[in-house]
Parts: structure tokens; C-alpha cells; sequence
């Protein structure tokens, strides 16, 4: 089952920049939430604070209160077993080149140490299955490798791979900004079923996308959260006036 | 607007609206013409340069295999050397002896260099500590092999006796620069969107570089490790003063050993013809063992390569 995040006071740096200021967001169990915003807004950032996948860039830096449910996630858990638990999805597909499909699904649970046969062969199937991949790929599990798939494919396989460490929350960066339309919508499906199970936070350009499969959106602008609210409410009226300029095509 | 210099929008009646139409033909056709000159003398010269390449390669092995063939026999590879005037011989115990020597150089000179190339992609990134490894590298590259058998000499030597183990020594510290650079070279062409995968999925840093950037860069590092092995297997410099040679069998690290390059050098400087001759097998022998160890590591390491795989 998923579990919400809450996120209090949030500010992170790229080396001098504040790229994010002071973010208050709670993002509720088991719902999808999207986040728009132009290029450079923080969008990324932020969605990488909440994996604590910020801090492995050297220069950067981030202060303030990442809650998971109870666990207040930069004081009292080790980064890696937070990225256990806070899966996430990246802008373009980044399979193990030198891994099969199986090995690439199974990877989260073989690279920690994981080694039973019957419990990975259950996961990978299961996992893919999630992804919506399985029938495509289940008579090369092991012969092919998993950089030979469409780019489509293997995004799902990448979604695959994230649902394997049976995660509570799914982070997803633009995860279907390097697919075309099919794969785009196969992604979307995936999400809206997903969303029964997992938290889900997903990036996007595309507002369509945001009004399709989430059920709050947050618009940032510029480092700085302007607006949050069903996506029903930010799309059809904002209190803003630059979130209505921005999805109504005034700019960005 | 298109800004693309190529692109001719078309007018009404389908034909270019921007240029008139003959002189962007003409324009064309003599560009065409440069292009299509240009592209076949670069064509022609990237050709030369790998005959260039590949000629002085078959020309060594064509002479070597003339000179030398002759003179190898079952007896080449099975007896050591001949007293002087005595004819016969054979060369087993160097070519032992090289194997011996290059062991023991493979099992420091790898691990060494691979872990200081790691240290220097992974963990050392923008650190004081690391630019220093760097240029040591790159110094320890330009040092002559002379003077590496000579600094062993000086360390593992002097005082003591001449040892296959610190023949090991200098061929080692001749492969680390390579091996170090060529390791952090291929893990620098590992994309960082493959080690966020794996520190996504909550894999530790120790493990990400192990299992992923290794692995993913092992090609590239596989024929690092090759390339500074060949370059030491035919040294001699460093073993004049380490290994020293031996005319008996020796399997012992801590007692002078031979090895074929030092063979080759006693027996060619030598006033024998027959020995002349068994340098020229010697010589051929050596640059074929280097030829098959290369190859057996490349297919080894190309095994279970998945269909796909990059």
C-alpha cells in the first residue's frame, strides 16, 4: 500500500542556486500527483529531494522536512533504504545495458544481495505483468538484453524494474517525455492502475497527461510551488494568475 | 520559420518561392561536386592510414615466421638451452619463466590498476588526492622501463639476489598507469543515467560500482588490461636486473628465472649462428603467445554477451 508524503519548508541548492524555496506540499496515499511547471522550475528537483536522489550530486544541497507517513526521511533513514522504499522513474529509459530483461527487473532485489530463484522468477513476473510488459517479453526474459527493446518497452521495463523492490511511493520524472504517442498512453494506463497501489508523483510538460491521470496537481514556477489543488480546480480555475497564464499557453 | 539554409519553402505553382531556381541548382551542383571529391579523398587517406597500420604487423610476422620457423622443433618447447657448442636446445624454461613472470605481474599490476581507475571515476571526482594519482600515472606511463628495473633492482634486489618475484614487480608497476587510465577512461563512457537507475532502486554506492559501472565498462577495461599486458610481455629492460635469466629450470619466485625476452636478447647478441637462430623461434614463439593470450581473453570476455547488448 502506498503512504502520503508531507513535505514541510523544503529548500535546495545547486551549488549557489536556490533551485527550490521553501515547498509545503502533502502529497496523500494512494493518489497520483502531478507537477507542472516551465523547464527549470524545480520540478525535478524536487521530486529528487523526495528520494534523497539530490544529494548524490556533490554540490547539491537540501534543507527542511521530508515526512514519509511518520518517518521523517533526512533525519531518522539512510538515503539507500529510502530509495528502497521511494521508487523512481526517470525522464528516458536507463535499462543495465549489460543485463538481460530478467536481470534488469530483478536487479533492485539481485544488487542488494537477493537470491531466491522461486521469489525472483514470482517478483519479475509479477512486476512485469504491472508493467504492462509481460506479454511481449516473456519468451526472451533471458536471452535478450534489455537496452534491445523499443523505447517504449523499456520504459515499462524501467516502471517494472522500480515496482520489483516493491516500493510505497513511485516517483516519475517526465516519464513518457521520450515516447511517442502509443507508448505514451500505454504509460498512462499503467499509472492509472498503479495509482490503486502506490503513491505517485509524476513530472510533466504535458498538461493533458497531468489532467488525465492525476487527481491533484501542483504548479511550480521559478523554484517556488504557486499553486496546488485538484487538477480539476488548476485547470479549469486557478486562483493564480500565472498558473492560468501558464496553461493556457501564455507562456512557458 | 525554418532557419534551416537548405529548406526552399514552395510557391504557389510548387516550385521554390525563395531563390531563383538556376542559380541554387548551379550553386548545388558545383557544392555537390567539392563534397563528393572531399568524401573520397578523406575515404582514400583513412584507408592508407590502416594499411599504414596493418602492413609493418604482417611484415614482422612474415619475416619472423621465414627466420624462425625453421628452427622451431619439438625440442624448442620441451629442453632448455644447450651448453655453449652444443647443438640443439630449446627454450622451455623461459617461455615457463615468461609465463611465470607476467603471473605474477597480472595478479598485482590488474587489481592495483583497475582499483586506483575506479577511485579516480567514482570516488575521486574534483579531489586534491586524485588529481595527484592522475599525474602520477601519466609520469609513471613516460618512465623508462630501464629505470622502472632499476628502481626494483634497488628495492627488491640489492642486498638480496636476483628473483622471478621482483622481475613481477617491474612488469607490474609497468602496467598500472595503462590499465588505471584506460579504466577510468571506459568508466567515464558509462552514462550517469544507468548509475542513478541503480542508486534509485536503493542499491549502494559500493554495489552500483561493482555490479553496474564495472561491469557495464568491463569491455573497454578487459582490453586496457590486454593491451599493458602485451606491452610487458616483450619487455626486457625491466628484467635485465630483476628476473636476470637462467639457463636451468626454475619455478622458484624467490630464484632467477628466464624469460624469453631475456633469451631472446642473450642468444641474439650472442656469436652463434645456431643461436641466432633460436632467438629468431624465440621471437616468433613470443609474439604468437602474446597473440593467443589476447585472443582467449577476448572470446572468454565476449561469452554470454546477450543478443542486443551494447
Amino acid at each position: 500500500m502506498g503512504v502520503g508524503i508531507n513535505v514541510e519548508h523544503l529548500n535546495a541548492w545547486y551549488g549557489t542556486t536556490h533551485t527550490l524555496q521553501d515547498i509545503n506540499l502533502r502529497l496523500p496515499a494512494n493518489h497520483a500527483t502531478a507537477l507542472i511547471g516551465p523547464s527549470g522550475c524545480g520540478k525535478s528537483t524536487f521530486v529528487r529531494c523526495l528520494n534523497r536522489m539530490h544529494e548524490t550530486n556533490p554540490i547539491a544541497r537540501a534543507t527542511g522536512v521530508v515526512k514519509m507517513g511518520d518517518l521523517d526521511i533526512y533525519k531518522d533513514a539512510d538515503p539507500v533504504e529510502i530509495r528502497r522504499r521511494i521508487g523512481m522513474v526517470f525522464q528516458r529509459p536507463n535499462p543495465f545495458p549489460t543485463m538481460s530483461i530478467y536481470d534488469n527487473v530483478a536487479s533492485g532485489l539481485k544488487l542488494n544481495g537477493f537470491r531466491n530463484r522461486a521469489v525472483l522468477d514470482e517478483t519479475v513476473e509479477r512486476s512485469l505483468k504491472s508493467a504492462a510488459l509481460w506479454e511481449e517479453v516473456k519468451d526472451d526474459l533471458k536471452k535478450k538484453s534489455g537496452a534491445s527493446l523499443s523505447g517504449g518497452q523499456q520504459q515499462r521495463m524501467c516502471i517494472a524494474r522500480a515496482l520489483a523492490v516493491d516500493p510505497e511511493v513511485l516517483l516519475m520524472d517526465e516519464p513518457a517525455s521520450a515516447l511517442d504517442p502509443v507508448s505514451t498512453s500505454k504509460i498512462e494506463d499503467l499509472i492509472f492502475q498503479l495509482k490503486s497501489q502506490y503513491t505517485i508523483v509524476i513530472v510533466t510538460h504535458n498538461m493533458q497527461q497531468a489532467a488525465r491521470v492525476a487527481e491533484n496537481t501542483g504548479f511550480f514556477l521559478n523554484g517556488k510551488m504557486v499553486e496546488f489543488d485538484s487538477t480539476h480546480k488548476i485547470f479549469t480555475n486557478p486562483k493564480d494568475k500565472r498558473t492560468e497564464d501558464y496553461i493556457t499557453g501564455r507562456f512557458g | 520559420m525554418s532557419t534551416n539554409p537548405f529548406h526552399v519553402p514552395p510557391g504557389g505553382d510548387g516550385t521554390p518561392a525563395r531563390a531563383p531556381i538556376n542559380m541554387r541548382s548551379r550553386w548545388m551542383r558545383i557544392n555537390s561536386a567539392r563534397r563528393y571529391a572531399v568524401n573520397h579523398l578523406i575515404s582514400g587517406l583513412a584507408l592508407l592510414s590502416t594499411i599504414l597500420v596493418i602492413v609493418p604487423l604482417v611484415a614482422i610476422l612474415v619475416y619472423l615466421l621465414y627466420k624462425g620457423a625453421s628452427s622451431l622443433n619439438l625440442a624448442f618447447f620441451t629442453h632448455i638451452p644447450a651448453p655453449v657448442g652444443e647443438p640443439g636446445g630449446g627454450m622451455a624454461n623461459a617461455m615457463v619463466g615468461s609465463g611465470i613472470v607476467l603471473l605474477v605481474a597480472s595478479l598485482m599490476g590488474i587489481p592495483v590498476g583497475i582499483g586506483a581507475g575506479v577511485y579516480l571515476a567514482e570516488f575521486g571526482r574534483g579531489k586534491a588526492l586524485a588529481s595527484a594519482v592522475r599525474f602520477t600515472a601519466d609520469v609513471l606511463n613516460g618512465v623508462p622501463s630501464i629505470v622502472v628495473g632499476i628502481a626494483v633492482f634497488g628495492l627488491l634486489v640489492e642486498g638480496r639476489h636476483y628473483s622471478a618475484f621482483a622481475g613481477g614487480v617491474a612488469l607490474a608497476i609497468m602496467m598500472v598507469p595503462t590499465i588505471t587510465r584506460t579504466t577510468e577512461e571506459m568508466l567515464a563512457t558509462v552514462p550517469h543515467a544507468i548509475r542513478e537507475a541503480a542508486l534509485g532502486l536503493g542499491v549502494p554506492k559500493w554495489r552500483t560500482v561493482l555490479s553496474v559501472s564495472l561491469k557495464t565498462a568491463s569491455p573497454g577495461i578487459i582490453t586496457g588490461c590486454m593491451l599493458a599486458f602485451a606491452r610487458v610481455a616483450g619487455e626486457t629492460a625491466p628484467l635485465l636486473f630483476t628476473a636476470f635469466g637462467n639457463q636451468f629450470w626454475s619455478l622458484s619466485l624467490t630464484q632467477p628465472i628466464a624469460a624469453l625476452p631475456l633469451q631472446i636478447y642473450a642468444y641474439a647478441i650472442s656469436p652463434y649462428d645456431e643461436w641466432h637462430r633460436l632467438a629468431w623461434a624465440g621471437s616468433l614463439v613470443l609474439i604468437v603467445m602474446i597473440m593467443v593470450s589476447v585472443t582467449l581473453v577476448r572470446i572468454y570476455a565476449s561469452r554470454g554477451m546477450l543478443k542486443g547488448a551494447s
